[in-house]
């Protein structure tokens, strides 16, 4: 090859770049190592974690059984190994796939389009807040405390940089529940989004449809964010105007937080504004049903600076193990899970405190008695159980409360041990 | 008597779940409950339960596999094949890889599980930050961020917060008219304006542009290097001189970082900060468009003002530092595309130092010969030496009415995915083709062998180029319609 490219040596390739640039070491990386060294290396690592630990914690990231299907999918190469599917003709799997989820997305949230997915909970949300500003005209945003208090962060450095001011509003302290009087408060007719999340941090249902009404009052629309998607399986789906979600609970692992899958649905009215890829339904020139991606004239690669977002990626692979997770549970199997979800959550809160009286789902509030919540994860860690998340780290009006979660796969016997250490 | 494609057989008329639904079919299997069930009507409030999910898929757990299986049949990917999309660095994704994201205490880790039992998490972190400022001569690095796009918006914000904090965040990004779209789209959602610069002749950053386009209202340029013709920008330490003296920054988009990786570093030439895309040069998974890792590396100057956590050092261990008051904040929640972080370290592991190297110089050996090879057949109106990737352009086709698309389309019959079409702008038809490493001669001789075929299918019948492909399930796909009047998601058909 070189001969063929009139080269004597692979060095003459870089001979050209100037010598200032080149590096003249080789690289300061250690050899490299066989499969069996890279295999051996990670499963330290892996033990070094909590692995086979019982855990109680929810907070966004959620541990739910996912069904050996999944992997069996994912892992095929044609879905693994391939490229965004520019190329329609040779890429029917993945975007068929795409339009599924897509078609699922809308059922499970009652909104008329949804997008092919985005980064993850946080950064969909954050682009949701965009959308709206660009639907609106105007660029306040006005977020309920309850909202995951890391989205908002995002939130935050995306708004800052679009000279969108943001305004908080509180939360009812016997409830949990947004305060939509103070949510009436900060209203104004620049708030272009009201943010809510349901079930939202503190795992209380929120009256989302009060909440909207107040905010089309203003001629603001309204953003609902959710964190936990198995909720979606026995709760009213939103009268938002924006749905931005995360999927995590689809059979995605919890993976330290990363890779997600976020998504964004919407009415019809607002398509034209949404970020990220939409996959559309057509023909060929054969006439058979055929699916491509479309109304990209929305996207950076067409309209560069002008696009609706610069995302460039979805998360197609991460989406489609939750496309195969809603098609293995399906109608009846996603609704029993949610109720089993439930009733754990209720029996574990049962032998405990809840701090807050509103509705919930899988999450919620204790109080913490005669122990603080560093005490009592310290006592649990004894019996290999992870327990709450402590929630003075991120208000620090809640010392002594801690946010737990339950799901299908926590075990009776845990909780017992759990509520013992209270 | 000929033989026909049978449309009737089942696999390539494998219908959408929803038409393959019949109710109460299922696939999952629960658990007994072992606590007492709870009405939700009682437990949420009626008003908030609520009917059941209509037109939600009910089909059995053998037609979930042989669903997705079936459709799995209709996508080209690596493992078929070469994927030569310039820009995309499609490298064969070790298995190694996926096995190793999947082991329970990293797959099963949550992200507020007590510090003490994450730290093989954090030290896969912080060797995989350690290993990417060595591969990029920069002093500081973020994993935070989701993808390459999501690199570049937090890099900008960073040359945002930089400014702001000397006195004046600026107004202006330039960005080369040979850029990614992302770059500009970044430039916008950051909040700056985006001046386009020519390029010079050659394709190349034009540095009397550059000089006249640099004011006080400029933050930064946003470069791609090597750009996206393939071509190493000569004059970059030039041009950080110039953006330097006026107190403006070099954004480096990492994108073609696979020419780069063991021969020059970005932070050795002048760059302040840049991203790369862990799903190309460190070889994890597309996926069918994501995930990916953007992570961004920075000079010094910029390390304040990184994303929180950071990690530290603490005694014996590893810890999150949210202590960081200069910080932009959080660009996502959490620490980043963990699983993809995984992927991409043990890439590193396996090649170690030499091996990355020499990953660059047979992706880069492998574009020259392309080139060389297709050079008699196609116009390549740049013709500086190339690194990784060579771009040509379909001037000849184009006099017999077949365009770079078209010519893309008829490789697929070919049994390649096409190169990247239309891109860079700056190019006529471009033809844009990226080996990477993971081809053989073999592989390189037949793909050559197919471009040198069709280019003579377009004298002899250019008709049939352009309604290529002819060999696939679907044929060449309807998109203006698809887009006139959109059909984002499935619905019964009305009875």
């Amino acid at each position: 090859m070189l001969v063929a490219c009139g080269l004597e040596s692979l060095e003459e390739l870089f001979a050209h770049l100037p010598e200032a640039v080149r590096l003249k070491r080789p690289l300061d990386l250690p050899r490299g190592v066989s499969e069996y060294e890279i295999v051996d290396y990670f499963r330290r690592r892996g033990e070094e974690n909590a692995a086979g630990y019982a855990s109680f914690l929810g907070a966004g990231v959620y541990a739910h059984y996912r069904p050996v299907l999944v992997d069996t999918v994912v892992a095929r190469g044609e879905f693994l190994t391939s490229y965004t599917p520019y190329q329609a003709e040779i890429s029917q799997g993945t975007l068929t796939s795409i339009f599924e989820f897509q078609t699922m997305i809308c059922q499970l949230t009652s909104m008329d389009v949804a997008n092919a997915s985005m980064y993850d909970g946080s950064t969909a949300l954050a682009e949701a807040a965009l959308m709206a500003a660009r639907l609106t005209g105007r660029n306040g945003l006005v977020v309920a405390r309850n909202v995951h208090p890391e989205y908002r962060e995002v939130l935050k450095t995306y708004a800052k940089n679009q000279d969108m001011p943001l305004t908080e509003f509180g939360y009812d302290p016997e409830t949990g529940a947004a305060d939509l009087a103070g949510l009436e408060r900060e209203i104004n007719d620049r708030t272009a989004a009201v943010i809510v999340q349901s079930p939202n941090f503190f795992g209380v249902v929120e009256d989302v449809d009060r909440a909207a009404a107040i905010a089309r009052r203003s001629g603001a629309l309204l953003v609902m964010a959710f964190t936990e998607a198995v909720s979606l399986g026995i709760l009213n789906p939103p009268a938002a105007d924006i749905v931005a979600g995360e999927l995590q609970s689809f059979a995605i692992s919890p993976s330290f937080g990363g890779p997600f899958a976020g998504i964004i649905a919407t009415r019809e009215k607002f398509a034209r504004q949404m970020p990220g890829r939409l996959v559309g339904e057509t023909t060929d020139t054969h006439g058979n049903r055929a699916f491509c991606l479309t109304l990209a004239t929305r996207e950076q690669h067409i309209r560069r600076e002008k696009a609706t977002s610069n995302i460039c990626t979805n998360q197609a692979l991460i989406a489609l193990m939750a496309t195969v997770f809603m098609s293995v549970y399906g109608k009846q199997g996603l609704r029993e899970l949610a109720g089993q979800n439930l009733a754990k959550a209720h029996y574990l809160a049962g032998k405990l405190q809840p701090r807050f009286t509103g509705p919930f789902f899988n999450e919620f509030v204790v109080s913490t008695g005669r122990r603080s919540p560093d005490e009592i994860n310290h006592v649990l860690l004894g019996e290999r159980i992870i327990g709450g998340l402590p929630l003075a780290r991120f208000y620090p009006e809640l010392p002594d409360t801690m946010l737990l979660c339950a799901t299908e796969m926590s075990r009776r016997e845990d909780m017992d041990k759990l509520a013992g250490a209270f | 008597m000929s033989i026909q494609k049978v449309r009737s057989h089942i696999s390539p008329n494998e219908a959408l779940l929803f038409e393959r639904s019949s109710p109460g079919k299922k696939a999952y299997q629960l658990p007994e409950l072992d606590v007492p069930p709870v009405d939700p009507a009682t437990a949420l409030g009626a008003s908030h339960v609520r009917a059941e999910i209509e037109g939600f898929p009910e089909v059995s757990e053998v037609e979930v596999i042989r669903h997705f299986t079936r459709l799995s049949t209709w996508n080209y990917a690596i493992d078929h094949g070469m994927y030569p999309l310039g820009s995309c660095t499609m490298k064969y994704n070790p298995r190694v890889n996926e096995l190793v994201a999947r082991i329970e205490g990293l797959a099963w880790a949550h992200p507020y599980q007590p510090e003490s039992l994450s730290q093989g998490a954090l030290e896969i972190m912080a060797r995989l930050e350690s290993a990417l400022l060595e591969i990029t001569g920069m002093d500081a690095v973020t994993l935070q961020p989701a993808a390459g796009a999501h690199g570049e918006l937090t890099g900008i914000l960073l040359i945002r917060a930089l400014l702001e904090q000397r006195g004046n965040p600026r107004k202006k990004i330039l960005i080369p008219d040979s850029a990614h779209g992302t770059n500009p789209a970044t430039a916008a959602i950051a909040g700056y304006q985006v001046e386009n610069i020519r390029s010079s002749e050659h394709g190349l950053l034009d540095l009397v542009a550059l000089e006249q386009s640099v004011t006080e209202d400029v933050a930064a340029l946003m470069i791609t290097n090597p750009n996206t013709l393939g071509v190493f920008e000569s004059c970059i330490i030039e041009a950080a001189a110039v953006l330097h003296r006026k107190g403006a920054l070099l954004y480096m988009d990492g994108a073609n970082m696979n020419a780069l990786v063991g021969i020059a570093r970005p932070g050795d030439f002048g760059a302040d900060v840049m991203h790369l895309n862990l799903h190309k040069t460190f070889s994890t998974p597309h996926g069918g468009g994501g995930p990916g890792g953007g992570p961004v590396a920075v000079k010094k100057h910029l390390e304040p003002f990184l994303p929180v956590p950071r990690l530290k050092r603490n005694g014996e261990g590893w810890a999150l530092d949210y202590a960081r008051p200069q910080s932009i904040g959080k660009v996502r929640a959490f620490y980043g595309n963990f699983g993809v972080l995984v992927r991409a370290l043990a890439y590193i592991m396996a090649h170690g130092g030499n091996g990355l190297r020499a990953a660059t110089a047979d992706a880069v050996l492998n574009a020259n010969y392309i080139r060389k090879k297709l050079e008699p057949y196609f116009d390549l109106p740049y013709t500086l030496p190339n690194m990784h990737e060579a771009v040509f352009s379909d001037e000849r086709q184009a006099r017999q009415g077949v365009r770079t698309g078209d010519i893309a389309k008829r490789l697929i019959d070919y049994g390649f995915h096409p190169y990247t079409v239309s891109f860079p702008l700056i190019v006529h038809g471009a033809m844009m083709i990226e080996p990477t490493e993971t081809e053989s001669k073999l592989e390189l001789d037949q793909f050559i062998d197919a471009m040198i075929s069709i280019a003579g299918e377009v004298e002899a019948e250019p008709g049939m180029v352009r309604t290529a492909p002819h060999s696939t399930r679907t044929s060449r796909v309807d998109e203006v319609k698809a887009a006139r009047k959109p059909v984002l998601k499935w619905t019964p058909a009305s009875p």
